[in-house]
């Protein structure tokens, strides 16, 4: 469990993710903001981390059990559809000449 | 845990930051969503393989319904129903957050001197109250992007009032939580209160402003999984969950400066609403023209620029543009889109429908490069777009949109505008536009419109 040191890790890794976020994120051409935001949402889908350890947890009540298997459910369908919906769209932006 | 699966983890962060990285341009887009699939892989993989994982069944079940529903909808839905599809997603992330809080919070009861302290429910807490406000306020955009909720905003008297005074309450329950982690009561009603608050958050707030709303609730969604990273001492979460914040957060940054508004003026102002009542209906002379006749003046023309909003969208017209397009480059014109950041219902909504008709991502122009092309342009021909082509908000001082940055289309030799009727648009804005000597109003349906310009075109050609 977190105590006080690794608070303090968090915080600064927090603080770093965003600013590399931000810095990253001003370079994307606006073309693309429709997918970058169904990518970063599908990222964010990474929370499946989280709902599996509560779902899996040896000591899972029947409640965690639940809560887990809906949210296990939500996160998985954003990250099937989420990747698959920004491949889609980025596909479709092609240049002059390309081939259709 | 095992320390090969932390260097999995740091893996999975690296390529996700990577992933965003190659979004910034069409060529390397591919490279970055597939950069973003394997971090992901990765990063599940290694939980089942780090942690003592039981209850399979569940799990597996979840992650079967989870694929049976996400691959649909990811192959069936028409680019058209992108916000909306978004809108639902955030919603999804947002509810996932919330009841994995919640499900710690229980689960952590019997222990709650060690696992409950401090700083760990403060995460839970924020955590559990945007992803439940995240998720209602969600499916309410979702519900208003649908059309299945009116997309006027729906205001009463005194609603900021009532909405400030149900948030202190969350908060201040949110603080007892914190201070006394044992009383358990007091969570369903700080859930419920937090679902509340996301339902009268969005309800104000109109189709137009959709944009930024996206946004934030991307922001949002993004900071209840980086909460849940704090929770759970995940570093992993943390990372990925603070690109998704901050990735929101400039999107709504440029959304507001696209509509020179600040963020409580979005979320607090219910646009639209006051100025509907005022707008005076005088009676004013427009030129309009037939089919025909745009074709003619199409025809002539050396550079177009095409103006597309929300209203191509509706309309479906984007396939009938790209013929037009294609005849018109045929026929040496030269034919660009002028695209500003806020047209449609999501940022880049008009760049994903246009270049799923198969126009070249080179021809869609950003409003700031394309602004000084319009003195030069023989037609500029506006399809389904009003407020952002509004000459007032440059002149007009009085006026709610004056400061917005405009494409400015009055100053092309000829515009014309492919509209249903004379009505105003969202914000309920006369168009200064529409009264020119220069402009025609071409009356009707944007794809019906626009496949009767192409037919009268080739007929001319053979002429």
């Amino acid at each position: 469990m977190p105590n006080s040191l690794e608070l303090d890790l968090g915080l600064f890794i927090f603080m770093l993710a965003t600013f590399i976020g931000l810095e990253v994120i001003r370079k994307v051409s606006p073309l693309l903001h429709t997918p970058l935001m169904s990518l970063t949402n599908a990222i964010s889908a990474i929370s499946v981390v989280g709902a599996i350890l509560i779902t899996g947890s040896g000591e899972a009540t029947t409640l965690s059990k639940v809560l887990g298997f809906i949210a296990i459910t939500a996160v998985v369908t954003n990250i099937v559809s989420g990747y698959l919906i920004t491949d889609r769209m980025v596909k479709m932006f092609k240049k002059r000449g390309a081939k259709k | 845990m095992p320390t090969f699966v932390q260097y999995l983890y740091i893996l999975a962060a690296g390529l996700f930051i990577l992933s965003l990285k190659w979004m910034n341009s069409p060529a390397s887009a591919r490279r970055g969503v597939f950069a973003g699939e394997i971090g992901m892989l990765l990063a599940i993989v290694g939980t089942f393989l780090a942690f003592d994982v039981h209850n399979w069944s569940w799990i597996v079940a979840a992650f079967v319904i989870g694929t049976a529903v996400g691959i649909p909808i990811a192959y069936m839905m028409p680019m058209t129903a992108v916000p909306q599809r978004t809108a639902l997603s955030h919603a999804c992330g947002a509810l996932a957050a919330a009841l994995v809080g919640t499900a710690e919070f229980y689960q952590r009861q019997p222990t709650a001197s060690k696992d409950l302290h401090g700083f760990i429910i403060v995460a839970l807490v924020i955590e559990t109250l945007l992803g439940y406000l995240t998720f209602t306020g969600s499916l309410m955009a979702m519900g208003k992007l649908q059309e299945i909720l009116p997309q006027r905003p729906i205001t009463y008297r005194n609603q900021n009032t009532v909405n400030f005074v149900l948030f202190a309450i969350a908060l201040g329950l949110a603080v007892r939580l914190v201070l006394v982690p044992t009383d358990t009561w007091i969570f369903p009603v700080f859930a419920a209160l937090s679902l509340l608050f996301g339902v009268l958050l969005i309800i104000p707030i109109g189709g137009a402003d959709m944009p930024t709303v996206i946004a934030i609730l991307n922001s949002y969604a993004g900071l209840s999984a980086c909460a849940m990273g704090f929770a759970l001492n995940s570093r992993l979460l943390i990372v990925a969950g603070a690109l998704d914040g901050s990735s929101g957060l400039i999107l709504s940054i440029i959304m507001c400066k696209a509509m020179n508004r600040s963020f409580t003026n979005v979320l607090f102002g219910a646009f639209g609403q006051i100025q509907t009542s005022s707008a005076k209906q005088e009676q004013r002379n427009v030129r309009s023209a037939s089919p025909e006749e745009a074709a003619q003046i199409l025809e002539a023309a050396t550079s177009v620029i095409i103006v597309p909003g929300y209203g191509l969208a509706v309309a479906q017209a984007q396939h009938k543009i790209r013929e037009l397009f294609d005849n018109l480059t045929r026929r040496g014109v030269d034919v660009k889109f002028g695209i500003h950041p806020v047209a449609g219902r999501m940022p880049g909504h008009m760049n994903v429908l246009l270049a799923e008709a198969d126009i070249p991502y080179d021809r869609l122009v950003e409003m700031d490069e394309i602004n000084g092309e319009f003195p030069q342009c023989d037609v500029a021909l506006v399809i389904g777009a009003n407020d952002v082509t509004n000459p007032k908000a440059r002149t007009d001082k009085g006026s709610p949109i004056y400061g917005m940055p405009i494409l400015d289309v009055d100053r092309a030799h000829t515009v014309m505008v492919i509209k249903r009727s004379m009505s105003p648009g969202f914000a309920g804005i006369d168009n200064d536009l529409y009264y020119m000597d220069k402009t025609l109003m071409l009356f009707g349906d944007a794809k019906g419109f626009v496949s009767e310009i192409v037919k009268e075109l080739p007929a001319r050609m053979a002429a």
